[in-house]
């Protein structure tokens, strides 16, 4: 939050067929849809999430992530970013309000790894879903499949990561929270955030740029995350790996694929950060346990599937 | 569901796939590694193979993976295709001479006698 950039508000995900993707998000992964708009999009949000949406699917031949997009404190935060962008040397699109209904102006520019992200300061506040804003119950009734409670990061592989994290530590104010360093000093898997968490987003280095590995849905407790593989079971879901543990952030998670290819993870726990802290630091030579924890070896489907 | 018989002659290896079953999905549930298991959607092109013979019904998948001037040459993903008749396929990429030199020593392989 060093400089007004709060969270996540959004990822829009490319899907091959969005009748398909809507039943993958909302009944299994247990997102709400809001709203669907003209071009066919479909928006969807979790329960505990104050605004109109967080995800937003389109329908194309070519699945993927379009954009990621990050809520920023008000007006003149955006302001300044926008100028700081520019300064930078990156180039800035204005996307008018209303291009995504509900939202206010969005501000896009292309990092070095060749992928897209917004800021914007304003979208519809329409409350947590399902409860009260007086005297709130502890969660709704009527959620489905895992309950997925927020969008919380993604993951992105792509080239030029030094150049990525200089625009997201001075430009943005994130801090490091984990990094992944190789033998010649090279810094391969960087772990960001502008919060507590442990990662609001996050980027390991592949030559290939703009690919998506995963996005990331927030549950409560292990005990969630096991039912979720209980769903996947019983939904005859494409499973990656998991239920198990990550070395970085120790989170406890399960990741899985979408109808279209795209990898998501519902996760919980997980360690936290203040800007004080010291960049957590894991060895190539123990990528495998860094990535899971109780296999200790590398997983090549996880490590080179993509979309 | 009629079945049909998948031959892989980069490895050798064939099994069989129900017409209402992706030829990935069949391969895995029979314990079979010879085409790679991505995202199983379509997505993330590591399924990819060559249909070198047989007909099939084709599902979604990535333009970035299999453009159309590949599917006219019969590059698919495994995960989206569903058999219509026996198939033979092939891995991609593969040299030819590996496709031979590999298919001719599975041959040797699966001929030899059980003991």
């Amino acid at each position: 939050m060093k400089k007004g950039v709060m969270r996540p508000g959004h990822v829009q995900i490319r899907v091959l067929d969005m009748k398909e993707a809507v039943e993958h998000y909302t009944d299994l992964v247990g997102l709400i849809e809001t709203d669907r708009d003209d071009q066919g999009r479909v928006y969807l949000k979790a329960w505990t999430e104050v605004d109109k949406f967080s995800v937003v699917l389109r329908e194309t031949d070519q699945p993927g992530c379009d954009f990621m997009g990050f809520k920023v404190l008000d007006e003149d935060t955006l302001v300044s970013l926008t100028q700081g962008l520019k300064d930078f040397g990156l180039e800035v699109e204005e996307i008018p309000a209303e291009e995504l209904k509900g939202c206010g102006r969005r501000v896009r520019f292309t990092v070095a790894s060749g992928h897209a992200f917004e800021l914007y300061a304003d979208k519809e506040y329409t409350g947590k879903w399902g409860v009260t804003e007086v005297n709130p119950e502890a969660w709704p009734r009527g959620l489905s499949g895992m309950k997925a409670t927020r969008f919380d990061h993604a993951l992105f592989y792509g080239p030029n990561l030094p150049e990525v994290l200089d625009v997201f530590t001075n430009v943005l104010g994130f801090h490091l929270a984990e990094q992944v360093m190789d033998p010649d000093g090279n810094r391969i898997a960087q772990f960001l955030t502008a919060s507590m968490k442990e990662h609001d987003i996050a980027f390991i280095h592949s030559d290939e740029p703009g690919q998506l590995h995963h996005t990331s849905y927030y549950l409560e407790t292990w005990d969630d995350v096991l039912r979720a593989a209980d769903l996947i079971s019983m939904t005859d879901t494409s499973i990656d790996i998991g239920p198990t543990r990550h070395g970085l952030t120790h989170g406890k998670t399960i990741y899985f694929f979408d109808p279209s290819g795209n990898r998501c993870e519902v996760f919980c726990g997980g360690d936290y950060t203040y800007p004080d802290h010291k960049p957590v630091t894991w060895t190539a030579d123990e990528l495998g346990k860094a990535i899971f924890y109780h296999d200790r070896v590398l997983n090549e489907r996880f490590l080179t599937v993509l979309t | 569901m009629p079945a049909y018989q998948v031959f892989n002659r980069t490895t050798g290896d064939s099994f069989t796939c129900n017409g209402d079953q992706s030829v990935l999905k069949a391969m895995e549930l029979v314990g079979k590694k010879c085409v790679p298991v991505g995202c199983r959607g379509g997505g993330c092109g590591f399924c990819k193979i060559r249909v070198v013979e047989g007909d099939f019904e084709c599902g979604k998948m990535s333009k970035a993976h299999v453009p159309p001037e590949a599917l006219a040459q019969g590059e698919v993903l495994a995960c989206r295709i569903y058999p219509q008749a026996d198939l033979t396929i092939e891995c991609v990429p593969q040299p030819v001479d590996a496709i031979v030199e590999q298919a001719t020593r599975a041959k040797q392989t699966t001929t030899r006698p059980m003991r």
